[in-house]
């Protein structure tokens, strides 16, 4: 099997603080620990994993900088075989819909049986992967927690939905899926594995290859556009208790018994 | 302005609370008809379009036994056959809106965006919203030109939900403009989530820890917290995802809905997945390092402190008593 995994290099929230830069049209991206967008790394894992099932390829693109050329290294080193970079000025300021664009031409460049993607990325819109497959014509599942190859035609996809009930569905290939955490246990890459594939050359493409106008991508194509970034006016928020740890644990506990906390 | 339509997700014959929500939201948007389509079949479709005619002027009904189990795949054929293409679609923000909004509005070539927090208005075919990323560290404000129609997906919770019920609506029938229904992914089943040792759904108290906890060996100093205050311990879905508790102790969307007297967050950052399973107005208390996390908006009291330090002298000082 043919497969496509699209990746994206994000902040690292489990590792940052985030917090909105003075101006106020973006986050303070000074001391910012980047990532794989966490989707994203469950994709790869499953991609490489139905590939040690019933063999084939897995290529891993991204939409991107040449920042970006490291978390395609980062999953070759996982297991993927090849790897993309979608890089021009005239992507910047994409909304959902140019990235999706973006994304199909490439797949029209090669020929995949299946497209992965991460559920959402960080901003949390869980956009790209229905967009695509709406444009390739292709049939769409959100949020797969399974996987399960029948044939060369078809797969067995489980989607999680509330409360953590599993939506089987039968779905035919090519086709897009967006992958949710959890699916299966990312495999941990070491320096070891990093090194290997330093010098493997990673293809970039643009727009003119690509057959891109430059108004259909971009902030000129983009019909969602972001102002500002801001810190919300919330309500009272909680109180916070100060002083030394000592005073704080004295003040939770009374706090405890009072609410029925403690028993 | 174009026609504003709430699509309303429904089941067993009764509308989700997003149906409502919805209602409220269109509102935002200074619409002063604003129409609400159901998809379904069979008696619990008109079940669910009567009760919403109470709540919106008109009830376009989709009726097609493709779309007995709401498949995104079939709901997206028959929407784009039936909806103007220029329309302002709302759809909640859950798994089935993710499902679908994407899709949609390639489709109808309308302009997209999701997990809308807060409207601020329409100003001829410009949309202002409110959105939020890196799971509600920081918020936005979005501009969408909605002159080719758009489609939007709300944050369910976060619009009030409209109860005035005094619409006087009618069900207009649309069936006969579904067209071809024909999809190339087909629902199978329903798996339900596995049961577990302990029901955090009945806990009155829960110490529930997240990704902050950094190891999974850590958790032992949460479990001896919970015993010593003879609570329940509950979680995040990181915790899940590594496999380090079973998807029982999850509360969240994906996870439990909890409602017990006091919950403690510890090492959870607060996104509204993980938020949206806490019910019931519970007493909620947030150790965080971070004094920016957002679980500090939604707590009654909050500590900053590391959790790995601050658990095992809790435990001592409660145990001590
Ligand atoms: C469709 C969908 C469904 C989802 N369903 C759920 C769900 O049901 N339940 C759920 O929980 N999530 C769910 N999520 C995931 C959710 O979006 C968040 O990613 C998740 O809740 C984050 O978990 P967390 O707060 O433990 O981790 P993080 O967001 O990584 O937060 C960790 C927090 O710990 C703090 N911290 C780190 N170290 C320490 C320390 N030593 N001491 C004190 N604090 C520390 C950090 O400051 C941070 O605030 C869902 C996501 C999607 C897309």
């Amino acid at each position: 099997m043919e497969i496509l995994v699209c990746v994206k290099r994000v902040p690292d929230t489990a590792e940052n603080e985030i917090s909105v830069s003075s101006a106020g049209n973006d986050i303070e991206r000074g001391d910012l620990v980047y990532s794989v967008n966490e989707w994203d790394n469950y994709a790869v894992e499953e991609a490489i994993q139905i590939v040690d099932r019933v063999g084939g390829n897995v290529t891993v693109v991204a939409v991107g900088d040449d920042e970006s050329e490291e978390i395609l290294r980062r999953e070759m080193a996982m297991g993927a075989n090849d790897g993309l970079l979608l890089k021009d000025g005239a992507f910047d300021g994409s909304d959902g819909k140019g990235t999706a664009s973006i994304l199909k031409a490439a797949v029209g460049k090669g020929k995949y049986d299946l497209i992965l993607t991460g559920a959402q990325a960080e901003a949390g819109a869980a956009q790209v992967g229905g967009m695509l497959a709406a444009m390739l014509d292709y049939p769409y599942a959100s949020l797969v927690n399974k996987v399960e190859v029948i044939d060369d035609k078809k797969l067995k996809v489980g989607r999680e939905i509330e409360g953590g009930n599993q939506e089987i569905n039968e779905i035919e290939l090519p086709c897009v899926l967006s992958i949710q955490t959890g699916i299966n246990e990312p495999r941990y890459v070491g320096i070891r594995g990093i090194r290997k594939v330093a010098s493997v050359e990673i293809p970039v493409m643009g727009a003119s290859d690509l057959g891109l106008g430059a108004d259909s991508v971009g902030a000129a194509g983009a019909k969602v556009k972001r102002v500002d970034y801001f810190v919300p006016e919330m309500g009272a928020g909680a109180e916070m208790l100060e002083g030394s740890t000592e005073e704080i644990i004295d003040k939770l506990v009374e706090l405890l018994k009072a609410k029925g906390g403690l028993k | 302005m174009a026609q504003v339509f709430a699509y309303i997700t429904h089941k067993g014959g009764a509308a989700d609370d997003s149906a409502l929500e919805l209602a409220a939201a269109a509102k935002k948007l200074g619409a002063d008809a604003v129409t609400a389509v159901v998809t379904g079949t069979g008696g619990e479709l008109d079940a669910v379009c009567k009760d919403m005619a109470a709540s919106y002027k008109e009830v376009w009904k989709i009726d097609n036994a493709a779309m007995a189990y709401p498949n995104a795949e079939v709901v997206r054929k028959a929407l784009v056959n039936v909806l103007p293409g220029d329309c302002l679609l709302l759809l909640p923000h859950d798994t089935f809106g993710i499902d679908l909004g994407p899709g949609l509005s390639i489709k109808m070539n309308s302009a997209y965006v999701s997990d809308v927090v807060a409207i601020d208005g329409l100003e001829g075919a410009t949309l202002k919203v409110v959105r939020q990323e890196f799971g509600g560290a920081a918020s936005t404000h979005m501009t969408v030109d909605t002159g080719a129609g758009a489609v939007v997906t709300l944050r369910p919770g976060s619009f009030a939900a409209d109860e005035s019920k005094s619409a006087g609506g009618q069900v207009v029938d649309k069936s006969g403009d579904a067209g071809d229904l024909t999809a190339k992914r087909k629902y199978l089943e329903t798996v339900a989530a596995e049961v577990g040792d302990v029901d955090i759904t009945k806990s009155d108290v829960l110490v529930s820890v997240g990704r902050g906890i950094e190891d999974q060996d850590n958790l032992q100093i949460v479990f001896d917290l919970a015993e010593a205050m003879k609570a329940d311990v509950s979680c995040s879905r990181p915790i899940v995802d590594a496999k380090w508790l079973e998807k029982s102790r999850q509360v969240g969307t994906s996870g439990l809905t909890v409602k017990p007297k006091v919950y403690m967050a510890m090492g959870i950052s607060g996104a509204f997945q993980h938020v949206g399973g806490i019910k019931g107005n519970p007493f909620i208390i947030a150790i965080n390092k971070n004094p920016k996390a957002p679980i500090f908006q939604v707590a009654d009291v909050g500590i900053e402190a590391n959790i790995l330090e601050f658990i095992p002298e809790l435990t001592e000082k409660i145990k001590s008593l």
